[in-house]
């Protein structure tokens, strides 16, 4: 298609990291930059450096699980280890990752629109974020101590430590209200901004999981909100919601604290199965399997989803009628994922299936998000749950689902959209490489937890009986292969920034409406009065099964002619 | 695809009716901790509804159901009769019934404090558990409500002087009516909050 | 022009009449509380705080002329979530 390598070339002038004059974009035109991609950068850079201070943070205390004697740190210290690497890997890496990132730069775009409904709210929901990260980061130095009741903040402990839990409760809050706006800002969106003829039933399956997610965004975050501020209305005040002394109930304070923190988790699940969901049809070149039931179970498993938390607190001291009822709202709630998960599948058969890194971190999500999701049955049930609970047996389980499904749907979508964003392409060959020492590793270390949770080692401990010596051992070693191939994915794909041979306009042959705009995507996406138009769905690809040949750094022809290229713009690019 | 003004205005109101519900949701966890309380402690709850004034809370009631009719005649006045003056009148009128609502609030808290009813205070510390526990949740949700009344008068205090300035016409009123919607919403949590702790027979 | 599309010009009266109603509700309300009606009491009063908050939000706030579905339902929405979680809540904290 002839049109394809035109615009492409007119849209090399100026991509989004330049400005409208030519020059190069500097901090502080990031800074103070309210178009959708930059501000999706912004998050970028904040997430991945955050990310590697909570992984350096694991780090250390795979160190000091050593040995059951290690005097690497203190009882206390390794308290506020774990508080911050789940403080900061939840609230500042995995809840907002993709939807901030991978939301605000390709969901415009995904839906032929020019930028978001608030572009000035989300540049500031970016710097409530920073605010809110830097409060609680600076409970790290400041005061009193590093705040060490857990990620959880369960009273009565937080209401009595001595530590820093108003900097760490105030830094979370102002991250709840960053991420609620997000959320009000996609839902509004996604309705209002939508190309002509782009229909909710021709949306790409990665904007509906952005989209379930911007939900639960708004309608579950609240209740974090007034939670943690009932932790500092009691701290200093008495009033005795949670203060056993004055009639309070602390088993209320978890109610209130899973309603959200379980939501929550699906607001970290949902944006990375719409990638997956993306992804599998564009490396097997095959439509989806199941398009609206993939679309349905996004909903599904947001509105099933809230609705079974109190499976954290089986063995709280809560009813046990509660328990029965919730261990069943759970069981229900995997189904929807499994659906999606036989839908992903079945459109590989007779598909022309391609593995390149992005499809391997695809896979990869598929086998460990796999093993999470049986692993929380094991938690689901009442009674094996009594013998798991709080034991390492829970930490493999939700390393398993968070890191091995968003963070290697995190790391898909990276991968996938790496030569879209920069113009460049990385090696395939390294980021396989790079792939398969990261999941040996991550298999290594988190197989093993289950193992010592199964075995009854408990979680959150700095110390431990020494039959439990040797498998901690092996996961330690077991996480410094997975940190090494995080750090090889990583040099790989900076150097591919810097150094990568220039990427064609669509190198994998996808259908959506990204592979339409040059890479890297200008500041504008289209014109405004020229908005694409919309005929067909997002995975409809020209049959043939060919994948495009690799990138060789030219303009594009060759691989617009092999692939299927989007043929769902009906109108004119600009200078047409 | 031109975004028109009537466009901006939709998705502004979209926008705003989220951050309602998102409002709305954070009272809802208190009000999940009342029912709780409440369900458990119900003899205490009354005994704690009692020491409240309820001519204070009907007059209350009755100054922000007011300020709603005000409230709502301001955008009334801009949108079908463009008349901006009637507008700065209600608005101010609104902010005015707002101020009665804390005076009455104040008066309310201090004969409280007078008499010992206060978190830590030692007269509610020997009070039954019930009682305790409705107070402390009193004090928070009225407060977390009065916080509210605050930021809507504020608010709406800028929305006041947008219209005197003439930013905000016939043609461009989306402040005015978003600035309305979050009085009106401050309006609803209190007809909620003020059944469940004045009137628990 | 007009703030919705297809509305017809309400007379400021009836801004009037709804709030004629909102006190008369007020009054209602608390002349039952001081009735001693016994344990339907919360229920009653209630069902008449949820009836002033729907002309509040049906008129003042103008939702019964809105348009847009999805405007319209999303305090509904926000409703039966609170009460889904109030009442999963009650679960535990009543069979205790």
């Amino acid at each position: 298609m002839a049109s394809h390598a035109e615009s492409a070339g007119h849209h090399a002038e100026h991509p989004w990291y330049m400005n409208a004059d030519g020059t190069r974009a500097r901090l502080k035109d990031f800074l103070t930059s309210t178009n959708h991609k930059r501000v999706g950068i912004l998050y970028g850079s904040a997430i991945l450096t955050f990310f590697t201070v909570a992984v350096i943070l694991g780090v250390l205390m795979r160190i000091q699980m050593l040995s059951p004697d290690s005097k690497f740190m203190t009882g206390q210290t390794y308290n506020a280890m774990f508080t911050l690497h789940g403080i900061i890997m939840i609230f500042m890496v995995v809840i907002p990752g993709i939807p901030t990132v991978f939301g605000n730069f390709f969901m415009p775009i995904l839906i032929g629109g020019n930028d978001v409904s608030f572009p000035r709210l989300n540049l500031f929901s970016w710097y409530l974020y920073m605010l809110g990260a830097l409060v609680a980061l600076s409970s790290l130095v400041f005061g009193s101590g590093p705040v060490d009741t857990g990620w959880t903040f369960y009273v009565p402990y937080s209401l009595s430590s001595t530590v820093n839990a108003p900097l760490a409760v105030t830094g979370v809050f102002l991250l709840g209200m960053s991420s609620m706006v997000t959320g009000l800002n996609f839902v509004t969106t996604v309705h209002q901004h939508r190309a002509p003829g782009m229909t909710f039933g021709r949306l790409p399956l990665s904007v509906w999981g952005i989209y379930s997610t911007a939900w639960i965004q708004v309608l579950a975050t609240p209740i974090i909100g007034i939670t943690l501020l009932l932790i500092m209305v009691e701290r200093i005040f008495g009033i005795g919601v949670f203060d056993a002394s004055k009639g309070g109930d602390p088993i209320l304070y978890q109610h209130l604290f899973w309603i959200y923190s379980h939501p929550a988790v699906y607001i970290m699940i949902l944006p990375a199965m719409g990638i997956i969901s993306d992804l599998f049809p564009v490396f097997s070149q095959k439509n989806i399997w199941g398009y609206k039931t993939i679309a349905f179970s996004s909903l599904a498993i947001a509105s099933v989803g809230s609705l079974v938390w109190a499976h954290h607190m089986y063995v709280s001291g809560q009813s046990d009628t509660a328990s029965i009822l919730f261990s069943f709202l759970t069981f229900l709630v995997a189904v929807p994922s499994a659906i999606k998960i036989f839908n992903w599948v079945a459109t590989m058969y007779k598909g022309s299936v391609k593995v390149d890194p992005p499809f391997l971190y695809a896979l990869g999500f598929v086998a460990l998000f796999s093993i999470g999701g049986l692993t929380g049955l094991v938690l689901g049930a009442l009674s094996t749950d009594v013998h798991t609970h709080d034991t390492y047996f829970v930490v493999g389980h939700f390393h398993y689902v968070i890191f091995g499904g968003m963070g290697f749907g995190l790391f898909a979508a990276i991968h996938y959209w790496f030569p879209k964003m920069f113009g460049r392409t990385y090696n395939h060959k390294f980021a396989t490489v790079a792939f398969i020492v990261l999941f040996v590793g991550f298999n290594v270390f988190y197989m093993t937890l289950l193992i010592l949770g199964w075995a009854g080692m408990p979680r959150r401990y700095y110390s431990y009986l020494p039959k439990y010596t040797d498998l901690q051992v092996i996961a330690t070693v077991g996480s410094w292969i997975m940190v090494s191939g995080l750090a090889m994915m990583a040099g790989n794909l900076v150097y591919g920034a810097l150094r990568g041979k220039k990427a064609t306009q669509n190198p994998w042959g996808g259908a959506t409406l990204e592979w339409t705009l040059s890479s890297p995507p200008p500041l504008e996406n289209w014109e405004e009065d020229h908005p694409p138009t919309i005929t067909q769905g997002p995975y409809v690809f020209n049959g043939n099964g060919k994948h495009p040949a690799p990138g060789n750094g030219s303009s594009g022809e060759g691989a617009a002619a092999a692939t299927g290229s989007p043929a769902r713009r009906g109108s004119q690019k600009k200078g047409h | 695809m031109e975004m028109t003004v009537r466009d901006r205005k939709v998705f502004s109101r979209v926008g705003m009716w989220l951050f309602i519900l998102s409002e709305i949701l954070i009272f809802g966890g208190l009000f999940l901790l009342y029912s709780m309380y409440r369900a458990k402690h119900p003899a205490d709850f009354h005994a704690g509804s009692m020491e409240l004034s309820r001519f204070d809370g009907t007059l209350n009631t009755i100054v922000l159901l007011t300020s709603s009719l005000t409230a709502a005649l301001a955008v009334y006045s801009m949108q079908e009769l463009d008349k901006w003056k009637h507008t700065a009148w209600y608005l101010a009128a609104t902010i005015a019934c707002g101020f009665t609502f804390l005076v009455v609030k104040t008066f309310e808290w201090g004969a409280k404090f007078e008499h010992g009813l206060y978190p830590r205070a030692a007269v509610l510390d020997a009070r039954p558990h019930g009682e305790i526990l409705y107070f402390g949740l009193y004090f928070t949700m009225t407060g977390l409500h009065a916080f509210h009344v605050i930021i809507g008068m504020v608010v709406l205090a800028f929305v006041l002087n947008f219209v005197v300035r003439r930013k905000i016409t016939h043609e461009r009123n989306a402040i005015l009516e978003n600035g309305v919607l979050y009085w009106h919403l401050v309006d609803v949590i209190w007809i909620f909050l003020f059944p469940l702790f004045y009137l628990i027979s | 022009m007009t703030h919705s599309e297809s509305h017809t010009r309400t007379h400021h009266l009836r801004y009037v009449g709804i709030w004629a109603a909102l006190i008369a509700l007020t009054i209602l309300t608390v002349t039952t509380a001081s009735l001693n009606v016994g344990r339907i009491g919360i229920i009653i009063v209630l069902a008449i705080a949820a009836a002033k908050s729907t002309l509040v939000l049906l008129w003042f706030m103008h939702l019964s002329t809105e348009k847009r579905l999805i405007l319209k339902l999303l305090v509904p929405i926000a409703l039966c979530v609170l009460a889904i979680f109030i009442g999963l809540t009650y679960t535990d904290v009543l069979y205790r």
